[in-house]
């Protein structure tokens, strides 16, 4: 798994690639929520396109940034999801608290 | 009727999960499974390979075993520990339920298997481990299309 993450103002764009399971969920964590602690941040635009492999453990790592977000009155936005994750993503209900994006 | 089989046994260490499901889709490839498919599989076998290092061996270590075999165009796969077991097997499989919430587990790894594979058996003994069962016809999306 790697990620790029790009901020810019209010927002946080992640882009996450390769595979995310429970092995590298720790990273993907860490990573977001060091930017997160910044309190300015409304936004977080979830991009994966790159991402080729991710388990119910990538879940986790989605709701719980959700929760952070959300929890100051932002949103986070999905996008670029391949079948499978998607499917994943549907089966959790993660677009009815996180919004779809077309990229 | 082509049939084949193989078994390894790894430590629980969550560097394994990435190891365990390349290997059974390795296996499965003579079965000339669809992109699709294997992903199917390799999602399936990282749930259940999680669920014994996080929730079997509570993180602290043990041995997980997978079995896998192909009986004509059906893949099964199982996946062994010796952890402390499931006291409420339907509980577990339930959607949402994770008896490790500050992990930020999402308690979908069940549901996702379920969705991934024709067939999931859960077989556990609180204190002794638990053995999940799956299975799934290879080659139905080519046959019906």
């Amino acid at each position: 798994m790697q990620m790029e993450i790009e901020a810019a103002g209010d927002r946080l764009t992640a882009r996450i690639k390769g595979e995310l399971d429970h092995h590298s969920a720790a990273q993907a964590r860490a990573q977001l929520d060091a930017l997160l602690t910044d309190e300015r941040i409304r936004e977080l635009r979830i991009d994966l396109r790159g991402l080729t492999f991710m388990d119910s453990s990538g879940l986790g790592v989605i709701l719980g940034r959700y929760r952070v977000i959300a929890g100051r009155g932002g949103r986070v936005l999905i996008g670029g999801a391949n079948r499978a994750i998607d499917r994943i993503l549907r089966m959790a209900g993660i677009y009815t608290l996180a919004e779809h994006m077309d990229i | 009727m082509v049939s084949n089989e193989m078994s390894i046994t790894f430590p629980a260490l969550s560097r394994n999960e990435a190891f365990a499901r390349s290997v059974a889709a390795a296996f499965m490839v003579q079965l000339d499974p669809t992109i699709e498919e294997l992903t199917d599989v390799r999602t399936a076998i990282s749930e259940a390979v999680t669920n014994a290092i996080i929730h079997g061996y509570s993180q602290k270590g043990g041995t997980v075993r997978m079995d896998c075999s192909i009986d004509g165009d059906v893949f099964t796969a199982t996946i062994t520990d010796k952890g402390r077991g499931i006291a409420d097997i339907e509980q577990a499989m339930q959607p949402f339920f994770t008896s490790a919430p500050d992990l930020e587990r999402s308690g979908m790894g069940f549901c996702v298997m379920q969705a991934f594979m024709d067939s999931v058996d859960v077989k556990s003994t609180p204190g002794e481990g638990t053995k999940v069962t799956m299975t799934k016809r290879i080659g139905l999306v080519r046959a019906d299309g």
